[in-house]
């Protein structure tokens, strides 16, 4: 466990006759952002809230900050920082009021709370909203302020529990830009997210979670390999030059290529990268079938995702809705 | 990074219970602040025990009647004091709802203070901002003429509303944890309306029907309407029944009872949190 800041080893949490965590294991390496990805009702929140001392573990082991959560659950909590999938901050209150009563709380006294609170303000750019009533604030600083609440004790741990779901792209700029800083000061991060962009940007290691277990640890990188290298990618214009396309792609890399009817996308894995793209172009432009776009590209996440799980993490288009809303 | 190290320091220099002390009265802070930011909410809690007074003191004042003689106006303002205090839980209910469901209690619980506070901090509060209404309520009242006794009896009458409201706090307590989002808590109101009717706050029981009277004189906060009625020197209106001629000592009682069956629901329901 040395050189870890969160260990998890046969996690289990049951409501009723669900297994919400079924002998779930992690490990975090200290100063490292890890990624615990998942789709909804996979077990990740419940995991968050048992290494953060919210909820009891019914099996199992956690340690968190070199702490054991069941055992030692109030030392746990001066060593770490949470935020929710709420900006759980005081709406009627300032920020800077929030920041203060917060330092209270964990113990600074009342002119370490304020000094504190001014720093935080500064480090999250909030100065200049530091003193209107958080009702007013947009998405993305409340979430900002959310980050700062939980930085107060400069956490060795800091849990992030969905930190950008139902934030505009630039709040979620905005978060990434302070989640980054935070690890830059040494702090370790274990971040839940349903977004694999999120994962691939801010994660050095990724568990995938579902149905309450671990079913994969690796790198970003190294998850993507397991769905197998490179593909190559035909975007085609019209859905019935869909199979004519496959056959090719087929013909070239000697694959079994996957159509996607919803994008009139065909793509396979391929071995020599180059050789296989220009055949597959020269051919469809010998055949005369119109094409859109045509590329390599590594596999993304959501290829990873698909491939372990047999199931999306959620469709694009609820993606678009929640970040309107 | 800062040049000042920001770690848990205060723990180590005092004990538990001067830290529980402590996090209870940055929770009363935080409370009191809220009032201070938005004070137009006072008013909004007093709006409808002053507007009752006005409506059922001059529009129907004339033909109600009090059981024993006395002016009904002097009879309806001790009833508007408790009936402040009856309907206090859905101040606390609110709150405690508000915090559940945006995560702040997630939060408290997540901090290295201790839990008590949490509770505790909203129970202290609401006795302060009781406090303050029932001193704009009675300074409301003495300008549309009622006059109290003074003396031992008024300070004993203040101190039975708290105690009412002190046991309606961990209703409060309960139903905030129980209830799924703050509209669900406005709904409250609805259910407890007609609460505070069937009792002596408007009407003395006796001038119900039978059943209902008995009812309403049964209800807890009648016991407290007629003790405070009694100890203010205020029209009391009480019938012959054994829990109306025990008026101060069920208003002693009654919240203890109440305390005991909440307190209880709203400490399972805080434990339950955590699983």
């Amino acid at each position: 466990m040395d050189g870890y800041a969160v260990w998890a080893e046969g996690l289990e949490k049951r409501y009723g006759e669900k297994r919400a965590l079924a002998g779930f294991e992690l490990g975090v390496r200290e100063g490292t952002v890890h990624g615990l990805l998942g789709p909804n009702g996979a077990g990740k929140t419940t995991a968050v809230r048992i290494l953060s001392t919210l909820i009891r573990l019914d099996g199992g082991r956690a340690m968190v900050a070199g702490l054991d959560v069941a055992r030692r659950p109030r030392d746990v909590r001066g060593r770490i920082g949470l935020t929710g999938q709420y900006a759980a901050v005081d709406e009627v209150l300032t920020g800077r009021q929030n920041l203060e009563m917060f330092g209270r709380l964990f113990h600074l006294g009342g002119r370490r709370a304020k000094r504190r609170a001014e720093e935080l303000l500064e480090q999250f750019d909030l100065t200049d909203a530091a003193d209107n009533g958080v009702g007013k604030y947009s998405g993305g600083m409340r979430r900002r302020l959310d980050l700062a609440a939980s930085m107060i004790l400069a956490p060795a741990v800091l849990f992030l529990d969905e930190p950008t779901t139902g934030l505009d792209p630039r709040s979620r700029g905005e978060v990434w830009e302070s989640v980054r800083a935070l690890v830059a000061g040494g702090t370790t991060v274990l971040l839940t997210t349903q977004y694999l962009e999120e994962a691939d940007k801010l994660a050095s290691r990724i568990t995938v979670i579902d149905q309450g277990r671990a079913i994969a640890d690796d790198t970003p990188d190294g998850l993507k390999n397991t769905v197998g290298g490179d593909r190559i990618e035909v975007v085609v214009a019209e859905r019935a030059d869909i199979s004519r396309v496959a056959k090719v792609v087929a013909r070239v890399t000697d694959a079994e290529p996957e159509a996607d009817e919803g994008d009139l996308r065909v793509h396979a894995p391929v071995t020599d990268r180059v050789a296989a793209l220009t055949e597959v172009a020269r051919t469809l432009q010998d055949e005369g079938v119109p094409v859109e776009d045509i590329g390599l590209r590594r596999p993304s996440l959501d290829d990873v995702f698909l491939h372990l799980t047999g199931h999306r993490t959620e469709s694009p288009t609820t993606q678009k809705e929640e970040a309107a809303a | 990074m800062s040049s000042e190290t920001w770690e848990l320091t205060g723990q180590r220099s005092h004990g538990r219970v001067y830290w529980a002390l402590a996090d209870c009265w940055n929770v009363v802070r935080r409370g009191l602040t809220h009032y201070q930011r938005q004070p137009v909410n006072i008013a909004w809690q007093l709006g409808f025990p002053i507007l009752s007074v006005l409506l059922y003191g001059y529009v129907f004042g004339s033909a109600m009647k009090v059981p024993g003689g006395g002016d009904y106006r002097d009879f309806l303002m001790p009833g508007m004091f408790v009936m402040t205090m009856a309907f206090g839980f859905i101040n606390t209910a609110t709150v405690v709802v508000y915090d559940s469901t945006k995560g702040v209690i997630d939060r408290f619980r997540s901090m290295p203070m201790a839990a008590s506070a949490v509770v505790a901090g909203r129970g202290v509060t609401d006795l302060i901002v009781a406090c303050a209404e029932l001193t704009i309520l009675m300074l409301t009242a003495f300008a549309m003429g009622w006059r109290p006794d003074g003396g031992l009896g008024f300070l004993g009458a203040f101190a039975l509303l708290l105690w009412l409201r002190f046991a309606l706090i961990w209703l409060g307590v309960w139903l905030g944890l129980l209830v799924p989002n703050p509209e669900a808590a406005g709904g409250l109101f609805a259910v407890a309306f007609p609460l505070t009717m069937i009792s002596s706050i408007y009407v003395a029981p006796q001038l119900m029907p039978d059943w209902l009277g008995v009812v309403a004189a049964w209800n807890p906060v009648s016991s407290t309407a007629a003790a405070t009625r009694e100890l203010f020197g205020s029209p009391v209106g009480s019938g012959d029944s054994w829990v109306e001629q025990h008026a101060l000592l069920m208003a002693g009682v009654w919240p203890v009872v109440l305390t005991a069956v909440f307190v209880p629901l709203a400490v399972r329901r805080f434990q339950r949190l955590s699983r």
